[in-house]
C-alpha cells in the first residue's frame, strides 16, 4: 500500500471514531447530560471528517460535513437552540454521515436522495434559525426525470477565457514596509525578500533613512523600508502571495508594468472543440444542472483540458484501489451466527467420528485415526478463525461508562473520575452486547454507595474526587473484567444487619467477612436507607449476578473497609465452544472446563485427612486443600466416595483459591460445543451449560465455583438440585 | 542541516498529511495531537515552523500559540494555523494572539510548502 493509500485507510479509521464521539455528543446533549465542551467536540467531529475528506478530494463528503458542519457552529454560537427536533435532525445528520462514510470507504453509490433530503433540512436549520424547527416537516419530494431541462448548461469561467499572458518578464516596483506588529508575529523580510529572488531577477534597495539614534530606538520599532524592482514571468498575483501573511502588518506597493491580458485563444478553441464534438464525453464534464438541495458551488469550472482529466480519472481509479486495500465487507450477522452454527456442528461430528474410531480399535498410527487428527486440528482452526469473526474490543462499551459515570455523578452530586484499561481486549460480540446492563448497574453502585460524598472523602485524607477504574484483560482463555473504586468499602456490619433484617441470614449466622460481601448478590437484599432513582432497588447486584452466570461467567467482589471494593467478573471468550475435560462420576458423564484446571492426580489414603461432618482435605505437596466429592454435591450419591478408587482434579477458582475435586475416572479432553441448558431446560446450580458428547449422550458442563459454593454452603439442600422441576 | 517543523493537528490523517508532505519536501517533521502536547514536544526542540490546527481538544489552537508566545524562546518562531475556508474571523483571532500566517485546508501541497519557504527560507 503506499503512503497515500495508508493515509486513506487512517482517515476512515479516523472517520469511525469521529463517527462515534458526534453520536454520543449529540445523544448527551439530547438527554441534558452536556458539558459544555460537547458541542465543541461534536463540531470538531464533524469538521475533522471535512478537513480529512478535502484532502482526498472527496467532494460529496464535505459537501455533507460542510453543511452539518454550518449548522453546528449556529447551535455551537447559542444561535440555534438544542430543542428536542432540532437535535433529531442533527442525529439523523449523523446517521446520514455515517453512511455517507461508508459508502465512500467501500466505494458504493451515496443516496442522492436521502443525503440531499438532509441536507436540505440542515439548510433550513442555518436559514432559519430556531424558527426552521417547526418547518421540518416533510419535505417536497425531488422534481421527477421529466421535471429536469432536456439541455444541459455549461458553466463557463471567464478565467478560462483570459488566460495568462503571453510568455516573457513582467517588471513589479514594489515598496514594502513592515509596522512593529510584523516582527511581533515572527516574520523575517529576508525570507520574503529571498522568495521574491526565487521568482526572477530582484533588485533591493533598503532604505534606513528612518533608523533613529541609538538612544531613540525602540528595540521593537520597525525602521527598515525595501524598495524592489523584480523582473519576472510571475504574475501579479504570484508576487502578492509572497506578502499573505503580512499584508495587514506592512504597507506594501506593488505597481506593475505589464501588458493587459491577452484573450487566450487556446483556451476558447480547446472549449469550441468540446462543445462541437465528442458528444459522449459531455456529461462527465458538466455539473449536472439540478441536485436538489445542493447549495451551487461557488464556482464551477468547466475542465476543458482532457490532460487534467485523465489525472482525475487516474485519481478515482487509485481510490478505488486503496478502497479496496483495506479489504473489509460487511457481512449479515445472521450469516455468521450460521457459520458458527455449522462450526459447531462439525466439531460434534468430529468428535462423533473419534469416538467410532476409538470404538474400533484402530491403531492411533493408523491412516484413518491420523486423517481424523488433522480434520480435528483443521476444524479448530475453522473454529477459531469464525470465532474471530465476532470478537470486538471493549472499547465501545467501557466508553459508554463515562456517560453512565458522568449522569451518575450528577444525581449524587459527586465527582467521580473513570479510567478504563485495556480497551482493546477483545471478546465475543455476544458477550460485549450483554455486557451493557451489568457494567452499568455495577458502576452506578459504586458512584451511588461506594464513592463517598466530598466532604466525606476530604476527611477522610482521600482527594475529593473518587476514582472508578475499569480494565479489561485476558486471563487463562477468559476474560477477567474489574469495576473497581475507592470509596468507603463494603460496610459489613451493615450489610450483615440488613441481610439478617431481611430474614436473608439466621441472627445467629457466623459469616466470614468475605461471605458478608457476598450477601450483597442476595436477591431483595438492599442496604440504602432510601430508594434512589439509579440504585438501591435491591435488584441490582442480584440482577448482575444473574446476567453474568447467564454469560457463563462468575463474578466476585473483594471489599477493603475504607479503601474501596472491586468486583472481578470473568468471561468465557465465547458463548459457543470450551475445551473441556472428560470425567465420570457415579456413571455420570460430565465436563470440568479446561481452564480451570491446574493439574489431576491420583490420591493417597494417606494424604486424605477427615475434618469431621462432610469436610475433607487432601494434602498435596505439603498444602491442604479441601476435597470434594462432586458426585456427592450433585447429588448422584449419598455417601462420600472413597478417595483410593476416585482421581482428584485440582482446579483454581475466581478468587484464586484452590480447591480438590474428586471424580471417579478422567475419560479424556475434548472440545465441546456449549448449549445453553437454561434455554432448553432450566437453570441448576453447578452447571454452566451442557453438551452432546461423540456418542450422542448429553453431558452436563461443570460450573466448578458453583459447585465449590454450593458444597460450602448448601449441603444438606443439595441432594434436589437436580430433580427435574414441577 | 534539514529544517525542522512542529505539526500540531488532532486528526492523525492531517498529521500524515501533512507528514508526508513536509518529508517529501525535504523537512523533518515533529508532531503533537493537541495544544498540550504541542507545548509538551516543544520543550525538548526548536523548530523552524510550527504548523498547528485551530480546533482541538484540551488545548485549541489559539491556547497552543499563546502558550508559545509566552516563553521568549519560540517568540520568533513562526506560527502557521491552519485554517477552514470561510473562518476569516479566525484568522483575525490567530494573528491577534500571534500567529504569522495560515494555511487553508484542503491544503495545497505546493502552496503549503512555499509558504513555509516564505518563512523559514
Amino acid at each position: 500500500m503506499d503512503t497515500m493509500a495508508a493515509i486513506k485507510q487512517t482517515f476512515f479509521q479516523e472517520c469511525e471514531e469521529q463517527l462515534v464521539e458526534l453520536e454520543s455528543g449529540l445523544l448527551a446533549i439530547e438527554d441534558g447530560t452536556s458539558e459544555p465542551d460537547t458541542i465543541n467536540a461534536v463540531f470538531r467531529a464533524v469538521h475533522s471528517i471535512k478537513g480529512g475528506a478535502g484532502a482526498f478530494g472527496l467532494d460529496q463528503l464535505v459537501r455533507f460535513a460542510h453543511a452539518f458542519e454550518t449548522a453546528l457552529d449556529l447551535m455551537r454560537s447559542g444561535r440555534l437552540s438544542p430543542s428536542r427536533a432540532i437535535l433529531k435532525t442533527m442525529l439523523m445528520a449523523a446517521d446520514a454521515l455515517a453512511d455517507l462514510v461508508r459508502v465512500t470507504r467501500e466505494n458504493l453509490p451515496a443516496d442522492e436522495a436521502e443525503v440531499g433530503r438532509i441536507v436540505q433540512q440542515l439548510e433550513l436549520l442555518v436559514e432559519g434559525g430556531d424558527g426552521a424547527a417547526a418547518a421540518l416537516a416533510p419535505v417536497a419530494e425531488a422534481p421527477a426525470a421529466e421535471d429536469v431541462p432536456d439541455f444541459q448548461p455549461i458553466q463557463i469561467s471567464l478565467a478560462d477565457l483570459v488566460g495568462s499572458a503571453p510568455e516573457g518578464a513582467r517588471r513589479f516596483k514594489i515598496s514594502f514596509e513592515p509596522k512593529p506588529g510584523f516582527y511581533a508575529r515572527a516574520n523575517e523580510p529576508l525570507t520574503l525578500l529571498r522568495e521574491l529572488g526565487r521568482m526572477g531577477q530582484c533588485r533591493v534597495v533598503c532604505d534606513t533613512s528612518h533608523i533613529p539614534a541609538l538612544s531613540d530606538l525602540d528595540p521593537e520599532g520597525s525602521y527598515l523600508v525595501f524598495h524592489i524592482e523584480l523582473e519576472t514571468e510571475a504574475t501579479e498575483s504570484a508576487v502578492r502571495d509572497v506578502f499573505e501573511f503580512v499584508e495587514f502588518d506592512s504597507q506594501i506597493d506593488i505597481e506593475a508594468i505589464e501588458p493587459e491580458p491577452a484573450f487566450d485563444d487556446d483556451a476558447f478553441a480547446r472549449l469550441m472543440s468540446l462543445a462541437a464534438g465528442a458528444p459522449q464525453e459531455m456529461p462527465a464534464l458538466i455539473e449536472p444542472v439540478v441536485r436538489i438541495a445542493e447549495p451551487p458551488p461557488a464556482i464551477e469550472r468547466v475542465e476543458a483540458d482532457s490532460q487534467s482529466r485523465k489525472a482525475e480519472a487516474g485519481k478515482a481509479e487509485a481510490a478505488k484501489v486503496a478502497g479496496g486495500a483495506g479489504a473489509t465487507i460487511r457481512v449479515d450477522l445472521d450469516r455468521v451466527e450460521r457459520l458458527i452454527d455449522l462450526v459447531g456442528e462439525l466439531v460434534i461430528n468430529q468428535a462423533m467420528l473419534s469416538q467410532r474410531v476409538a470404538e474400533a480399535r484402530l491403531s492411533r498410527s493408523s491412516a484413518l485415526a491420523m486423517g481424523l487428527d488433522d480434520l480435528e486440528q483443521l476444524s479448530r482452526e475453522i473454529q477459531d478463525s469464525v470465532m474471530a469473526i465476532r470478537a470486538q474490543p471493549v472499547k465501545p462499551i467501557f466508553q459508554r461508562m463515562s456517560r453512565v459515570v458522568r449522569e451518575a455523578a450528577d444525581m449524587t452530586g459527586k465527582t467521580v473520575t473513570l479510567h478504563c484499561e485495556g480497551e482493546s481486549t477483545e471478546v465475543d460480540k455476544t458477550v460485549i452486547e450483554r455486557l451493557t446492563d451489568p457494567l452499568t448497574h455495577m458502576i452506578r453502585n459504586a458512584i451511588d454507595h461506594g464513592i463517598e460524598k466530598p466532604e466525606v472523602r476530604l476527611a477522610a485524607g482521600k482527594p475529593e474526587s473518587g476514582h472508578i477504574k475499569l480494565s479489561a484483560t485476558h486471563r487463562s482463555g477468559r476474560v477477567v473484567i474489574e469495576v473497581s473504586d475507592d470509596g468507603g468499602g463494603i460496610n459489613r456490619e451493615r450489610v450483615l444487619s440488613a441481610a439478617i433484617a431481611k430474614g436473608l441470614v439466621e441472627p445467629e449466622a457466623q459469616l466470614s467477612d468475605e461471605e458478608i460481601d457476598n450477601l450483597i448478590f442476595l436477591p431483595g437484599f438492599s442496604t440504602a436507607a432510601t430508594v434512589t432513582d439509579m440504585s438501591g432497588r435491591g435488584v441490582g447486584m442480584d440482577v448482575v449476578k444473574r446476567s453474568i452466570q447467564a454469560l457463563g461467567g462468575r463474578i466476585s467482589i473483594v471489599s477493603h473497609p475504607g479503601r474501596g471494593s472491586s468486583f472481578l467478573m470473568s468471561l468465557p471468550l465465547t458463548l459457543a465452544v470450551l475445551d473441556g475435560m472428560i470425567v465420570s462420576v457415579a456413571n455420570e458423564t460430565l465436563i470440568v472446563p479446561l481452564t480451570a484446571i491446574v493439574e489431576t492426580l491420583k490420591p493417597r489414603p494417606q494424604d486424605v485427612f477427615d475434618m469431621g461432618g462432610d469436610t475433607r482435605v487432601i494434602r498435596i505437596r505439603d498444602t491442604f486443600t479441601p476435597l470434594i466429592d462432586i458426585g456427592q454435591v450433585l447429588g448422584y450419591r449419598t455417601e462420600a466416595a472413597d478417595p483410593a478408587n476416585c482421581v482428584v482434579v485440582l482446579i483454581d477458582l475466581e478468587g484464586h483459591a484452590r480447591r480438590a475435586l474428586l471424580v471417579d475416572t478422567i475419560q479424556g479432553q475434548r472440545q465441546v460445543v456449549i448449549k445453553s441448558l437454561e434455554a432448553n431446560y432450566r437453570r441448576v446450580d453447578g452447571i454452566a451449560a451442557a453438551t452432546i458428547l461423540g456418542d450422542g449422550r448429553v453431558a452436563l458442563i461443570l460450573d466448578a465455583d458453583a459447585v465449590v459454593a454450593n458444597a460450602h454452603s448448601q449441603a444438606a439442600a443439595l441432594p434436589e438440585m437436580l430433580e427435574p422441576a414441577e | 542541516m534539514k529544517k525542522t517543523i512542529l505539526t500540531v493537528d488532532d486528526s492523525k490523517t492531517m498529521r500524515e498529511m501533512l507528514k508526508f508532505t513536509l518529508v517529501n519536501a525535504g523537512y523533518e517533521v515533529m508532531q503533537a495531537d493537541d495544544g498540550v502536547h504541542g507545548l509538551e514536544v516543544l520543550e525538548g526542540m526548536s523548530p523552524d515552523v510550527i504548523l498547528t490546527d485551530l480546533n482541538m481538544p484540551r488545548m485549541d489552537g489559539f491556547g497552543f500559540i499563546e502558550g508559545v508566545r509566552r516563553n521568549a524562546r519560540y517568540r520568533s518562531v513562526p506560527i502557521l494555523v491552519l485554517t477552514t475556508e470561510g473562518e476569516p474571523d479566525k484568522k483575525d483571532r490567530a494573528r491577534r494572539v500571534g500567529a504569522t500566517g495560515w494555511i487553508v485546508k484542503p491544503f495545497d501541497p505546493e502552496k503549503l510548502i512555499s509558504a513555509i519557504r516564505r518563512l523559514a527560507a
